[in-house]
């Protein structure tokens, strides 16, 4: 791997990874939004109307952190994958750019009086701001799912002459099955991501035995969506992405198991280090059989190794591939089991007196955002060393007439800028958290500028 | 068809610059004019409700562009790569500038970001008309259509020019003060009171700037590449391009010297509408020129998608478009009129 490659890979990753920090609270929380809006129409208590308004300013802090960061992936095809740009472009950039006509139009629109407009709005119309928002954001996250659904499972397109590829069907590229199994996946990561972060907000102020109303609120509401995404999250649509995958990549799938060879009956790992000299795995914690029935329903089912394929196809770094994956599937499981125990607890009405199970929830806030760039790591690094799966060659992509130096220059400038802007957002978050859902019992017309009313 | 499609990204960056613009000249004008914490509240929140929207127009017509013309997205974002690095980081400021600064009630806090917005509204618009500039003077493009430009060299627009040379410093200079104009125009129509009278006064002196500039840019513009006129020549009907420069800018003299706030402000939209057709008429079909070899442009023939992309995203580009606007007529006239001063308040 020469250097620029190595850079522009760098680049690519950090970027991505550091963005997705923000668009998955984003997805998450929109919906959670939407429905303490509901519950304020539904019950007339002015409390949820309140909870909505704590939780839309978290929202538009989180916003401009995530349109900030996005910002520069746009134009990072262009910069750093010029090459991989002027041979998909034709393609790929259908999704990028119907995200930009679509969604960011409609959700710079409806923000905006999400923001500020509550008094102007009434409170149907502001319920609206809030649907409009949400689909906004669901909307984007398809685009880009569907973009990125391209690369793993190309369709639906035409090769021209000259190597460049042009759509051959509308359709074809938005109802890519893979992009659809991936969008649900998608999706129930980002909504277990709002969930967690609404619960341990809210199992934080029942600890701290303030704005305790707010507080159960939240855990409530945390708590029955948490149930409903991190179960999701796993079947069906972890099981399904998981075989489609097996079917499709079944090198990529090889490589998340650290299976090295084909067997019947392959087991799966729970903890362990693979060896990919010795083609095998350290330490290992498996139990036998469990592969070949999670992808095949059968036990005895065989499981291709990554022996079975060419070394010039097997993905680039196997380690990363095996621990994302490992770490992403084993939260998963994880939240499922706390999110269970949660709602148990809530159904028999002992749950916001039970403190370690608030401690738990409160603790636990970190992970699903680990686990869902995980669950990004795990399909991405699974498709190298490819960009277009089977067709465009990673080491092919990068922009050749950028060189190591400038790539690192201008990453270093990123990790620079985004340290800044986590201390600011972290900052604000917790300021937020701090003054309480009390403090917005009446529309403010303090906050930032988006909003003349 | 793909002169179609020429001309809706060209649509769209006149968009950009014309609705971006105003609040990217209003920010770069924030630190300078507006002197109080009142003033700069009632100058936040003239383009408060909008920016975000107008900025979404760059990422609409960066995502459209890279769709029609791949190539052309390719080669110019790989090969303005350390500007563009730039300007997404004065990008990442400049939001963070305004939309963080009223989240804390502290003198220092505001004061900072006050400085950050402004200063990086400032900047992206040098960057923008120098990018406009080497666009004009055209690139080192080599045979397979890619080039890489350093930040500057020895500043001539030579065969192997940097971003920064004497022109396009010149486009950046002439950028500056045209959205400059385009801001004050658009806060004068959306304030009243001290500020109101400061910007009207500032407008009269930008403008003679700004005409001093509008001629030399052009006779500097032939200078550097004199086959931008061979359009023109070709097609006479291309005069009334200049016409209309002229006519907007007299516009925007009389208007607001008879406080015709709206007028004024559309004068201004004429002129950047006017002047940007004008460098699009000039370069078509090539859509980015090479400093050297002509053979290695990226033109029209040679950077367009595929017919079958091209054709389908007629589709759903004209349908998305039809709903953004819709979205601007909503938000603009949701928050039309002028920003009271009793709104900055707390």
């Amino acid at each position: 791997m020469n250097d620029a490659l190595f850079i522009h890979r760098i680049h690519f990753a950090f970027t991505i990874t550091y963005h997705y920090i923000f668009p998955q609270l984003t997805m998450g929380l929109a919906p959670l939004i939407v429905v303490l809006k509901t519950l304020a129409l539904k019950t007339r208590n002015p409390d949820y109307d309140t909870a909505a308004r704590f939780w839309i300013k978290i929202f538009g802090i989180n916003f401009v952190a995530g349109v900030v960061t996005g910002i520069p992936m746009e134009f990072q095809f262009g910069t750093n994958w010029s090459r991989f740009s002027q041979l998909t472009g034709g393609v790929i950039a259908q999704p990028l750019a119907m995200e930009g006509v679509f969604s960011f139009f409609l959700e710079s629109a409806f923000l905006g009086l999400l923001l500020f407009g509550e008094k102007r709005l009434g409170r149907i119309g502001h319920w609206w701001a809030g649907f409009m928002v949400f689909f906004g954001t669901w909307l984007s996250g398809f685009f880009i799912v569907v973009a990125d659904a391209w690369m793993q499972h190309p369709v639906a397109y035409n090769r021209l002459p000259d190597g460049s590829f042009e759509v051959a069907s509308f359709w074809g590229i938005l109802g890519n099955p893979w992009g659809l199994i991936q969008y649900a996946h998608v999706m129930t990561g980002a909504l277990t991501t709002g969930a967690f972060a609404m619960a341990a907000t809210g199992a934080f102020y029942l600890l701290s035995n303030r704005s305790t109303a707010y507080g159960r609120i939240f855990v409530r509401v945390g708590v029955i969506a948490g149930v409903i995404a991190t179960v999701l999250q796993i079947f069906p649509t972890g099981d399904l992405h998981g075989r489609y995958m097996a079917s499709h990549q079944p090198v990529a799938t090889a490589g998340m198991e650290a299976l090295f060879h084909t067997q019947a009956g392959a087991p799966i790992v729970l903890f362990g280090q693979p060896n990919v000299e010795r083609q095998t795995i350290d330490n290992p914690l498996a139990v036998n059989d469990v592969l070949s029935f999670l992808i095949y329903g059968t036990t005895a089912a065989e499981v291709k190794g990554l022996d079975d394929f060419p070394t010039d196809v097997w993905p680039t770094n196997v380690p990363l591939l095996y621990f994302a994956y490992h770490v992403m599937a084993g939260l998963g499981t994880l939240f499922v089991a706390i999110m269970l125990i949660a709602a148990f607890l809530l159904l028999r009405g002992a749950l916001f007196q039970t403190q370690w199970m608030l401690w738990v929830l409160l603790l636990a806030v970190p992970f699903p955002f680990i686990a869902n760039m995980a669950g990004w790591f795990t399909a991405e690094v699974g498709r190298q060393p490819w960009l277009v799966y089977g067709l465009v060659r990673t080491a092919n992509g990068y922009s050749s007439n950028v060189s190591a130096a400038n790539g690192l220059f201008t990453l270093l400038g990123f990790m620079g800028l985004y340290a800044l802007l986590s201390i600011f957002y972290l900052f604000l978050i917790q300021r937020q958290i701090d003054a309480g859902p009390e403090a917005q019992h009446s529309e403010t017309t303090f906050g930032p500028v988006t909003g003349s009313a | 068809m793909q002169t179609l499609w020429f001309i809706l990204v060209a649509l769209m960056l006149t968009a950009y610059v014309v609705l971006d613009g105003f609040d990217l000249g209003a920010g770069a004008l924030h630190l300078f004019v507006a002197r109080n914490d009142q003033e700069r509240r009632m100058l936040l929140r003239a383009i408060g409700p909008v920016w975000d929207g107008n900025e979404v127009w760059l990422l609409a017509a960066g995502g459209t562009l890279f769709y029609a013309f791949p190539l052309l997205y390719a080669s110019s974002f790989s090969g303005f790569y350390l500007p563009l690095n730039m300007v997404l980081w004065l990008l990442v400021f400049r939001a963070i500038g305004i939309e963080f600064r009223l989240h804390l009630d502290s003198r220092v806090w505001r004061d900072f970001f006050d400085a950050v917005f402004s200063l990086a509204s400032l900047l992206l618009i040098v960057l923008f008309g120098a990018a406009f500039g080497n666009v004009m003077r055209g690139v080192p493009l080599g045979p397979d259509h890619y080039f890489f430009v350093s930040l500057w060299t020895n500043f001539l627009p030579g065969p192997q020019p940097g971003a920064l040379d004497w022109y396009t410093v010149l486009a950046a200079v002439v950028c500056v003060v045209a959205l400059s104009l385009h801001g004050a125009l658009y806060v004068i129509l959306k304030t009243e009171g001290p500020l109101n009278t400061r910007l009207r006064d500032l407008v009269q002196w930008l403008w003679p700037a700004l005409i001093v500039l509008t001629i030399a840019s052009l006779i500097a513009t032939v200078f550097v590449r004199r086959q931008l006129l061979d359009n023109y020549r070709a097609d006479p009907v291309g005069w009334i391009i200049p016409v209309a420069v002229i006519a907007a800018l007299i516009g925007i003299f009389y208007f607001n010297r008879a406080r015709q706030e709206r007028n004024a402000f559309l004068a201004s939209c004429l002129y950047l509408i006017a002047m940007l057709c004008g460098a699009a008429f000039a370069l078509y079909p090539a859509l980015l020129p090479a400093s050297g070899d002509p053979a290695n442009s990226i033109t029209l023939q040679n950077a367009s998608a595929g017919a079958s992309s091209l054709s389908i995203g007629l589709v759903w580009w004209s349908i998305g478009m039809a709903i953004a606007v819709a979205y601007f007529i909503l938000v603009y006239s949701m928050f039309k009129g002028k920003v009271a001063a009793s709104e900055t308040g707390h």
